[in-house]
C-alpha cells in the first residue's frame, strides 16, 4: 500500500481538447448498419450494468430490476443477459438473492458515494459490507477534492485501500470526470488509478452532469490503450450517466473497437452504465428485425 | 540522425484494431454506400460559354472515368483555341457590358444566391465528386462541398465593400481572369478561383482538370440557374493545352494557377513581361514536426489528417514526418496502430477513410516514389486493408529511416506516402523543415505555447498549423513561400489577387 | 581668419575620394578588378566606379543572405531607430549630396530639394516599421475553435535594381525593402551612380548592420541576370520603366519562382506607400487551437 511518491510523480502526457474533439467526430461518422448494427446492439446488451442509485430505492424496486435484467424483453428469449446490476451496499443482499445463478453480477456502488466525503475508515469499511453482502464487483468514488488540490499521494493510496479491501472483487474507479474540469485532469486521474490497482476505470456517478462525454471516454481510452502497451495489463471501461440510446452506445463501441481493437469489446472489459439505455436499444433490435419503428411502451420498465 | 524506430518498452501484444481485414472474426462494420440515387449525371457535357452549354467548335471530347471502378461517366466537350477564344471573348463583353456596370450591392447578390444554391444541392455536389475524383464522400460531404460554399458566401459580402479592403488606394478590378484548377478538390477550387474573381467585379474563364471535370459543370449550372448574367463565368474543359491556351490567352488581364511547381514555372516564363497579374498555388512538401512534449495522440490523429487526407492528394499535406527521437518510438507505434483502422475503399462507402487514387497516371507516379524509396533505403510500411480488385488504390504507407537526401523526402509524391525522419533538437527540426525548395505550408505538435509561436514563427511557409493540420476556411488566407507559389487565396490576401489599385485602372 | 584660410585652400590639393562598393558592411572594391568612369553631363569624368562582375554579385548575396535573419529579429521599435538614423545622417551631409547631384546636372535648388525629400523618405518608412503589421495583418474568424491570424513576413533577400533617379529612387527603392525586414542587393547602373556609393557611407554610419544593404556598381546587362536568377534571392524589384529589362530579368526569376515586382515610375516624387513595404512581404496564416 506504499505506492505515494512514486506512483503521485508520474507524468501523464498532455491532451489537447481540441484534438480530441475532432477525434470524436471522426468516428462518429462512422455509419454502422444491417448485421454489424445488430451485432453492436447484442454486444451493448450484454455491456449494460442496469443501475438504480436513489434513496428512495427498494427491496421491491430492485427486485424488479433484477427481473427485468433476468428477462429483457419476453418475446426475444434469444437475447444476452445485462453484465450486471449496480446498486447501493444495502441492497446489495436483494440483488444477489434475486440474481442467483443467472451469471449476472452484482456491483455496488461504495466509499460514501456519490461525493466520497467520508473518513477513509468508514469508506473502508462500507466497500468490505458489500462484499460480504455478496458484490461481485465495487464501484468506489475518488476524493476528487483532494485530487483537484494535487494531493495525488493520497488518490493513489485510497484507491490501492480500496483495492485491497475488495479482496476478490473487481473494482471500478469512478474519477467523476464533471468535476475534473479539464481533460489533462482526466488523463491524470485515469493513470492514477489504473497503477493503483483499478480493474475498471468509471467516468462518472451519474449525479453530476456532464458526465460520460465522448471526448472525456476518448481520453480514458487512450490512458487504458497506454497501460496495456506499457504493462500488457487489460483494464476496463465504463462510461456512465448521458447514454441513453443505442445510437450513443454504438458510437462508443466504434470508439472503443478503433481504439482498443477487437479484444475490448467484451463485457469484461467494457460496461454501460445506465438505466433507460436497455429498453432503446431493445427497440432497435426489434426494429431491425421486424422493421417497424417500436413505442417504449412496447417495452417494460 | 539516429534509427528512426527507437526502442518503445513495448511487451504487450499488439491491438486487434484492423476494421476489414478478412482474418478478423470479430465485429467488422458493414458496407454503408451513400445512395446514388438522386443524382442525375448525363452521358454528355458542353462546354459552358457565354451561359451556355455547347459542343466543341471542332465537336471532339474526351471521357472522364469513375477511378474506384475504372468505369466511363461521361463524354465532355474537349475545348479548343476556337472555344477558349470564345469563352475569353464572352468574359470580355460581360465585363464591358454588364458586370463592370452592375452595382456591386447586386453583384454581391449573384455570389450570394450561388452559396446558397451550392448548399441546397449539397448531397448531389458530394456524391458527384465522389465518383468522379475518387475522394470519400466523408470528406467531400464534410469538407469539399460546405467549404466551397462558404467561399462563395464569404466573398459575396466582400463585393460592396471593397473600398474598405485596402486603405488609401482603392480598388478595381482586373478585368478577364483566366484560371486553371487541379483534380484534387474539383469543386472547392473551383469556388476558391471564381468567388473572389467575381465578387471583385471580374469575369472569368476556368478550366477545371481533365479527369474531374463534373462537379465543375454542376456548378456552371448551378451559376446558369442562379440568374448570373451570361459570359460572368465561363468553363472549358479539356487537358493540358486547354489550359494553356486559357492562360496564354492575350485578353486575359489575370491568371490564376493551382497544380505543379513545374507547369506553375512554364506559366510564370510566358506571362514574363506581359504585366499581367497572376497567382500561382504550387506543390509542396511540407514537414509536420513532433515535439517531445506533444500531445502525442492527438499528433498521430494530425499526422494522419496530414498525410492521408484526400489520398494525400493534398498541395499542402505533412508528407514528412519530423519526430524528435526521445519520442519516436511511440508516435511511430501508434501511427502504425492508427493506420491499422484507415479504411481504404469504396468512396461512396460513408466509413471510407482513403478513397481512389484519381487516375491511373497518378497511381503510376505513387507506386514509382513506392520503388524508390526502397531502392534508396528507406523501410517501407503498409497496413494490412483489403483493397478492392477494379480501380486505382494505394494502402496508406510510411518510409522510416528516411533521410534528407532521400527523393522520397525532397518531391511532392501526391499520395498516401509519409517519409518519417527524426531529429534531435529544436533547431536540428526547425533547419530539416525548412531544407527544401518548397514552402506551402507546416505542422507542429507541441503543448508548450511559446514553442509552437517560436516554431510557426521559424518555419518559411504559408501556412503553419499549430496543433492541427489541414484546416480551410475562407477567411484564412492560404498560399506559399519560395516555390510553392506566388500570392494567396482566401480572406483578404485572396481579394487582393483580384484587384488593383484606384489609379491603376 | 578668412583670408588665411582661403588662401590656404587656394594652395591646397584637394583630397579625391576613392568611390567603391558596400558590400557586408565593408567598401570593397570589384573583385574584378574593373573600373568605368562617371561623367560630368558635358562627358567629363568626374570619378572611377567599381564594374562589378557577377562574383561581385554572388559575394553581396551572400553578405545578405548573413544578414537577413538577425535584421528581421530586430524589433520594428529599432528597426524604425536604426531608418530614423540613416535620415538623421543624411540630413547632415546634405551639402555633399547637393553637390554631387549638381555634378550630375541637376539645378542646385533642384538639388536641394530632392536630398530633403530622400531624408523625409526615410522619415516616412521610418514611421512605417511599427505600423504596417498592424494595418495589413489580421485575425481570421475561422469557423473552426482555431485562434487564426495572417501576418506579414519579409521576404527575405530582395534583389533592387536601382531606378535611374539618383538619390530619391535609390532612397525609395530601399528603404521600404528592409523597412520590412529584407536585406537587399542594390544594383547601382545609372549614369549618376555617385550618391549611391557616398550613400553607402551613410548607411555605415546609421546603426544599420553590415549587410542589410550591399551597394553595387556597374552596367546592368551584366548584374541583373545572375542576380535574377541567383537562387538564393528571394524577390528583385525592378525599378526601370524599359519592359525588355522587366522582362528578361522576370524569364531568369523563374528558377526559383522569386517574386518580382516592377516600377516603371521615372519621377519617384510621390512614390510613397505602405503597399511598397507589403509589396515585399509574404503572408503567413497560422492556426491554433482554442482548447478550454
Amino acid at each position: 500500500m506504499q505506492i505515494s511518491t512514486a506512483t503521485a510523480s508520474f507524468e501523464s502526457p498532455p491532451i489537447d481538447a481540441v484534438g480530441v474533439e475532432e477525434r470524436v467526430a471522426r468516428l462518429c461518422s462512422r455509419s454502422i448498419k444491417k448485421d454489424a448494427k445488430l451485432q453492436a446492439l447484442h454486444l451493448t446488451l450484454s455491456m449494460i450494468d442496469l443501475t438504480t442509485l436513489e434513496g428512495a430505492d427498494s427491496e421491491g424496486k430492485v427486485r424488479q430490476l433484477c427481473a427485468k435484467a433476468l428477462q429483457l424483453h419476453a418475446a426475444l428469449p434469444d437475447l444476452p443477459h445485462v453484465a450486471a446490476v449496480c446498486v447501493y451496499p444495502a441492497l446489495v443482499g436483494v440483488a444477489k438473492r434475486a440474481l442467483e445463478g443467472s451469471g449476472i453480477n452484482v456491483a455496488s456502488v461504495a466509499t460514501s458515494f456519490p461525493a466520497g466525503q467520508a473518513p477513509i475508515e468508514i469508506k473502508l469499511l462500507e466497500v468490505r459490507r458489500a462484499v460480504e453482502a455478496g458484490a461481485d464487483e465495487v464501484d468506489m468514488v475518488i476524493s476528487r477534492g483532494r485530487f483537484l488540490a494535487g494531493d495525488f499521494a493520497y488518490t493513489a493510496d485510497e484507491i490501492a485501500s480500496v483495492k485491497e479491501a475488495c479482496g476478490e472483487a473487481h473494482l471500478k474507479v469512478i474519477l467523476e470526470t464533471g468535476e475534473l474540469g479539464t481533460l489533462d485532469a482526466v488523463r491524470r486521474a485515469s493513470d492514477l488509478a489504473m497503477r493503483s490497482g483499478a480493474d475498471f476505470i468509471k467516468t462518472s456517478t451519474g449525479k453530476i452532469k456532464p458526465a460520460a462525454t465522448m471526448p472525456v471516454v476518448l481520453v480514458m481510452l487512450e490512458a487504458i490503450r497506454d497501460h496495456y502497451r506499457r504493462t500488457g495489463q487489460k483494464i476496463g471501461m465504463k462510461p456512465a450517466g448521458g447514454i441513453s440510446t443505442a445510437k450513443d452506445a454504438i458510437r462508443h463501441l466504434v470508439m472503443v473497437r478503433e481504439t482498443l481493437g477487437q479484444d475490448w469489446l467484451d463485457p469484461d472489459l467494457y460496461r454501460f452504465g445506465a438505466s433507460s439505455l436497455a429498453n432503446d436499444v431493445l427497440r432497435q433490435i426489434v426494429k431491425q428485425r421486424s422493421g417497424i419503428y417500436q413505442s417504449f411502451d412496447d417495452f417494460s420498465l | 540522425m539516429t534509427d528512426s524506430t527507437p526502442p518503445t518498452g513495448l511487451t504487450a501484444p499488439k491491438l486487434r484494431l484492423g476494421l476489414r481485414d478478412g482474418s478478423d472474426d470479430g465485429w467488422g462494420y458493414a458496407p454503408a454506400p451513400e445512395s446514388t440515387d438522386h443524382v442525375e449525371l448525363r452521358d454528355r457535357y458542353g462546354l459552358f460559354i457565354a451561359g451556355e452549354f455547347t459542343d466543341a467548335a471542332d465537336g471532339r471530347t474526351f471521357e472522364t472515368a469513375n477511378p474506384a471502378t475504372e468505369e466511363k461517366i461521361a463524354d465532355v466537350a474537349l475545348a479548343g483555341d476556337a472555344d477558349v477564344d470564345a469563352a475569353v471573348a464572352a468574359a470580355r463583353h460581360a465585363y464591358d457590358e454588364v458586370w463592370s456596370k452592375l452595382a456591386p450591392r447586386e453583384r454581391g447578390k449573384y455570389v450570394y444566391r450561388i452559396a446558397r444554391v451550392l448548399q441546397e444541392r449539397g448531397r448531389e455536389l458530394a456524391i458527384t465528386e465522389s465518383l468522379d475524383g475518387g475522394k470519400p464522400i466523408r470528406e467531400s460531404r464534410d469538407v469539399d462541398i460546405p467549404l466551397a460554399a462558404a467561399h462563395f458566401f464569404y466573398y459575396a459580402g466582400w463585393a460592396d465593400k471593397l473600398d474598405y479592403a485596402f486603405p488609401g488606394r482603392g480598388a478595381r478590378p482586373l478585368g478577364v481572369a483566366g484560371q486553371v484548377i487541379p483534380w484534387n478538390f474539383p469543386l472547392l477550387m473551383a469556388a476558391w478561383k471564381i468567388a473572389p474573381a467575381i465578387a471583385a467585379g471580374n469575369t472569368v474563364v476556368l478550366k477545371p482538370a481533365e479527369t474531374t471535370p463534373l462537379t465543375a459543370l454542376k456548378l456552371a449550372e448551378i451559376i446558369r440557374d442562379a440568374g448570373v448574367p451570361p459570359g460572368v463565368v465561363n468553363i472549358v474543359t479539356g487537358a493540358g493545352e486547354t489550359g494553356a491556351a486559357v492562360v496564354q490567352h492575350e485578353d486575359v488581364d489575370k491568371v490564376a494557377f493551382t497544380g505543379s511547381t513545374e507547369v506553375g514555372k512554364l506559366i510564370r516564363r510566358a506571362l514574363a513581361g506581359s504585366g499581367k497579374h497572376y497567382t500561382l498555388e504550387l506543390g509542396g512538401k511540407a514537414a509536420n514536426l513532433v515535439f517531445e512534449d506533444a500531445a502525442v495522440d492527438q499528433a498521430v490523429e494530425g499526422i494522419v489528417n496530414g498525410i492521408f487526407f484526400n489520398q494525400g492528394h493534398v498541395c499542402c499535406a505533412g508528407s514528412r514526418l519530423l519526430v524528435q527521437e526521445s519520442v519516436a518510438g511511440e508516435v511511430i507505434s501508434k501511427l502504425k496502430d492508427r493506420m491499422e483502422t484507415l479504411i481504404v475503399g469504396d468512396p461512396l462507402d460513408k466509413n471510407t477513410d482513403i478513397g481512389a487514387i484519381n487516375s491511373r497516371a497518378q497511381l503510376d507516379k505513387i507506386e514509382e516514389y513506392l520503388e524508390i524509396g526502397e531502392a534508396e533505403g528507406a523501410e517501407p510500411f503498409q497496413t494490412s486493408c483489403p483493397v478492392p480488385e477494379r480501380g486505382y488504390w494505394c494502402r496508406p504507407t510510411l518510409f522510416l529511416h528516411a533521410s534528407q537526401s532521400h527523393r522520397v523526402v525532397q518531391e511532392e509524391i501526391f499520395g498516401p506516402v509519409l517519409a518519417v525522419q527524426t531529429f534531435r533538437t529544436v533547431d536540428e527540426g526547425i533547419a530539416m523543415a525548412n531544407n527544401t525548395p518548397y514552402g506551402l505550408s507546416g505542422g507542429v505538435w507541441s503543448d508548450k505555447g511559446a514553442k509552437a509561436f517560436r516554431v510557426t514563427s521559424r518555419i518559411r511557409a504559408g501556412v503553419l498549423w499549430a496543433n492541427t493540420y489541414n484546416k480551410f476556411d475562407p477567411t484564412a488566407p492560404f498560399g506559399g513561400y519560395k516555390e510553392s507559389g506566388i500570392g494567396r487565396e482566401g480572406g483578404l490576401a485572396g481579394l487582393h489577387a483580384y484587384l488593383q489599385p484606384e489609379a491603376a485602372a | 581668419m578668412s583670408e588665411r584660410r582661403s588662401a590656404a585652400a587656394a594652395d591646397r590639393l584637394p583630397v579625391l575620394k576613392t568611390h567603391k562598393v558596400y558590400v557586408g558592411g565593408k567598401f570593397p572594391r570589384s573583385e574584378s578588378g574593373r573600373f568605368d568612369r562617371a561623367l560630368a553631363p558635358d562627358g567629363t569624368p568626374i570619378a572611377n566606379i567599381c564594374r562589378c562582375s557577377r562574383k561581385d554579385v554572388r559575394d553581396a548575396v551572400t553578405a545578405a543572405r548573413a544578414a537577413q535573419a538577425g535584421w528581421a529579429a530586430r524589433t520594428a521599435y529599432n528597426r524604425g531607430q536604426i531608418l530614423y538614423r540613416i535620415a538623421e545622417m543624411l540630413e547632415g551631409r546634405s551639402g555633399q549630396f547637393e553637390a554631387l547631384l549638381a555634378a550630375g546636372g541637376r539645378a542646385p535648388d533642384e538639388a536641394a530639394v530632392e536630398v530633403q525629400a530622400a531624408t523625409d523618405r526615410l522619415l516616412h518608412y521610418a514611421g512605417w516599421t511599427d505600423k504596417f503589421q498592424q494595418v495589413f495583418s489580421s485575425v481570421n474568424p475561422v469557423a473552426t475553435s482555431h485562434f487564426n491570424f495572417s501576418i506579414l513576413e519579409p521576404m527575405g533577400v530582395v534583389g533592387v535594381l536601382a531606378p535611374q533617379s539618383p538619390l530619391l529612387g535609390l532612397v525609395s527603392s530601399i528603404a521600404p525593402a528592409i523597412a520590412g525586414g529584407n536585406t537587399t542587393v542594390v544594383l547601382v547602373t545609372g549614369s549618376q551612380p555617385l550618391p549611391a556609393t557616398t550613400f553607402g557611407e551613410v548607411l555605415n554610419s546609421s546603426d544599420v548592420p553590415g549587410g542589410v544593404v550591399n551597394i553595387l556598381t556597374g552596367r546592368r546587362d551584366e548584374m541583373l541576370a545572375p542576380l535574377a536568377a541567383h537562387r538564393d534571392v528571394d524577390a528583385v524589384l525592378l525599378c526601370s520603366p524599359d519592359p525588355d529589362v522587366a522582362r528578361s530579368a522576370e524569364i531568369e526569376a523563374v528558377h526559383n519562382l522569386k517574386r518580382v515586382a516592377v516600377r516603371a515610375h521615372e519621377d519617384w516624387a510621390d512614390v510613397q506607400s505602405p503597399y511598397e513595404i507589403t509589396d515585399l512581404q509574404e503572408v503567413k496564416t497560422t492556426w491554433h487551437p482554442i482548447g478550454s
